[in-house]
């Protein structure tokens, strides 16, 4: 299940890496434990918790107390990293994220597991992408999205230490490594990918190596495309934003997400502050119909040819 | 009176413990009343019936440090019903967490004494509270964070009655039981009386000890004003089990025209009614 990307390139399911590294993380730190709602499985927790048995706290299918625990485990000393289906984990304990986590300002790692529209066919009860609007309207949590593996390994490494909520998707959907292996992590930066200055394509998640195939074929037809990678929807990287708004002819957003709230809207919102531009927003308009995530995706025009199509629009 | 904080070791008899708290009490909810004279705000009922739990508490159960409020070894105690914060704030500054001058600041613009406690704001406030069903769950973690680090600090709890209808307050229930949970107590203010009527006239919470008992708690009831009483239930040897004591008290409790009447849940008393109060108080 890899649409987005020409066939023959070797994708990754990001909740592997995710897994290793926590236990990497977990053999040194003693304050790392992981909280999760019957989801052991499904968040490959599986080896963490044949390895760490006590330090792995399985609260059975409770959201509001698995985050309310978790504060209470971040209070006694420990770092807990939340393993829970995205939609369950934001939706159901909203409320406990926002009292619990963001306002008592607990050092606690919310990890969205398989977000977006990963559980395709099961339909939107089962799908993530209201999260980056519901956790951006709390101004206390950072929101971390990692593209591939190696920013999957990095994020929960910076996370492990940052003292601060933090928010982060861990994807099911299988994507390419984007990510070259030198870069050196900056949490709240947009990674450049490709220069450009004729148009900007923000992306964020899976849709960064849509954007890097979209800047191939714009240059085929003489559009220098600049691509953003964003992994960090809060804070944003706004000086980034500015930078592409003043020297390229529009921006072009793209998430696995609704539209209103999640990257677009925060890029909106900068740009018609400080340097209004013509932007296109793509991302998921409206609760998704029965389909596979690669066919979501493809429906709603979250591939190389949409955000093509976008980027041409913004340069007539 | 000495509104120090009872020393390990302490020798006292039951009863001479439980005369020094009475005392102790009787400040605190005059506190109270001056306390939400000032910005007329406040939840004076339910501020007089948790007193007692509070004062018993902080003044002789747990093992604190004022001075050292982040101290790692320190008993954890969450206001779960965080509404009563002019109750926590009248107990924290008597227990020298910060000044009693400060009352005087509460709910004013920009003072740090919120209608609902903020931990990163006021010294002694472990978890902000205020949307009713979290504490617990809090509490819950705090206690699970004692085991795996094998440590011996202690998690209290303070529930609202009413609060027990959220659904957060029994999936933490129900997973204090099933990790057998020794180091937590959860106290319930049990003055049978929410925002708007009788508990059990809104949604009713009886037989509530079986309740408890079948999630897997040892359950206790006793007078939540008797400090005797309090101070037993406290003390009774541990067994493996998370402890639910039912406190019966009264909403109101100490003043006589605020006394279980469902209106003066948040009702600020007049000035003359604010000098009654404390004449009624001081009269005990």
């Amino acid at each position: 299940m890899s649409a987005p990307v020409t066939s023959g390139i070797e994708t990754f399911d990001c909740r592997v890496a995710f897994a290793e590294t926590l236990a990497e993380l977990a053999r040194v730190d003693p304050r790392i434990v992981v909280v999760c709602n019957d989801s052991v499985g499904s968040s490959n927790m599986n080896a963490f918790q044949k390895e760490f048995p006590e330090r792995l706290i399985n609260v059975g299918i409770a959201e509001q107390n698995m985050v309310g625990v978790s504060a209470g485990l971040a209070n006694g000393g420990f770092v807990p990293f939340v393993c829970c289906a995205g939609p369950f984990l934001t939706g159901r304990a909203l409320e406990q994220i926002k009292a619990d986590i963001a306002y008592n300002h607990y050092h606690v790692v919310l990890c969205g597991q398989s977000p977006g529209m990963s559980y395709g066919e099961l339909g939107p009860t089962h799908h993530s992408i209201e999260d980056f609007a519901w956790m951006r309207a709390l101004t206390d949590i950072t929101i971390l999205n990692p593209a591939d593996p190696k920013q999957t390994r990095d994020a929960a490494r910076w996370a492990a230490q940052a003292n601060r909520p933090i928010y982060m998707r861990v994807g099911r959907f299988k994507v390419p490594a984007v990510t070259p292996e030198d870069t050196v992590f900056e949490p709240g930066r947009a990674l450049t990918l490709r220069e450009g200055n004729d148009v900007t394509v923000i992306a964020t998640g899976v849709l960064v190596s849509c954007a890097l195939e979209a800047a191939d074929i714009l240059a085929s037809r003489g559009i220098s495309a600049r691509v953003l990678n964003m992994m960090t929807i809060a804070p944003l990287d706004e000086a980034a934003v500015l930078a592409a708004a003043r020297e390229t002819r529009g921006i072009v957003t793209a998430e696995e997400a609704i539209i209103t709230g999640g990257l677009g809207s925060a890029v909106a919102e900068t740009v018609v502050r400080h340097h209004p531009v013509r932007m296109r927003i793509l991302g998921v308009p409206h609760f998704a119909p029965t389909g596979s995530a690669s066919f979501l995706l493809d429906h709603f025009g979250l591939n190389a040819d949409g955000i093509v199509t976008a980027a041409t629009e913004l340069m007539a | 009176m000495s509104t120090a904080l009872a020393q390990p070791g302490d020798t006292s008899s039951l009863e001479a413990r439980a005369a020094r708290l009475k005392e102790i009490a009787a400040d605190i909810r005059v506190s109270i009343v001056n306390t939400i004279a000032g910005p007329r705000m406040g939840h004076i009922g339910g501020d007089f019936s948790v007193t007692d739990i509070l004062v018993t508490l902080f003044f002789d159960i747990m093992r604190t440090r004022p001075a050292d409020p982040e101290w790692a070894e320190r008993d954890r105690f969450i206001l779960s019903k965080g509404h009563c914060s002019a109750a926590l704030y009248s107990v924290l500054a008597t227990a020298g967490y910060f000044s009693p001058d400060l009352l005087s600041t509460f709910m004013a613009p920009l003072s740090v004494l919120n209608g609902h406690p903020n931990r990163r704001k006021v010294k002694g406030v472990e978890a902000n509270t205020g949307p009713l069903g979290h504490g617990l769950p809090i509490g819950v973690g705090a206690a699970i964070a004692a085991t795996i680090s094998k440590s011996d600090y202690r998690t209290f709890v303070v529930l609202g009655d009413g609060e027990l209808q959220e659904g957060s307050n029994w999936e933490a229930a129900m997973f204090a039981g099933h990790r057998k949970l020794s180091n937590l107590t959860a106290i319930v203010d049990r003055n049978r009386l929410q925002q708007g009527a009788r508990t059990e006239d809104t949604n009713s919470l009886e037989p509530l000890g079986d309740k408890w008992r079948a999630f897997g708690w040892e359950v206790h009831e006793v007078d939540g004003h008797d400090h005797a009483a309090l101070l037993a239930a406290f003390e009774a040897p541990r067994i493996d089990k998370p402890r639910f004591l039912i406190a019966n008290t009264r909403k109101g409790k100490g003043v006589s025209f605020i006394e279980d009447r469902v209106e003066w849940h948040h009702k600020v008393p007049s000035p003359e009614q604010v000098l009654q109060a404390i004449e009624e108080l001081r009269a005990q």
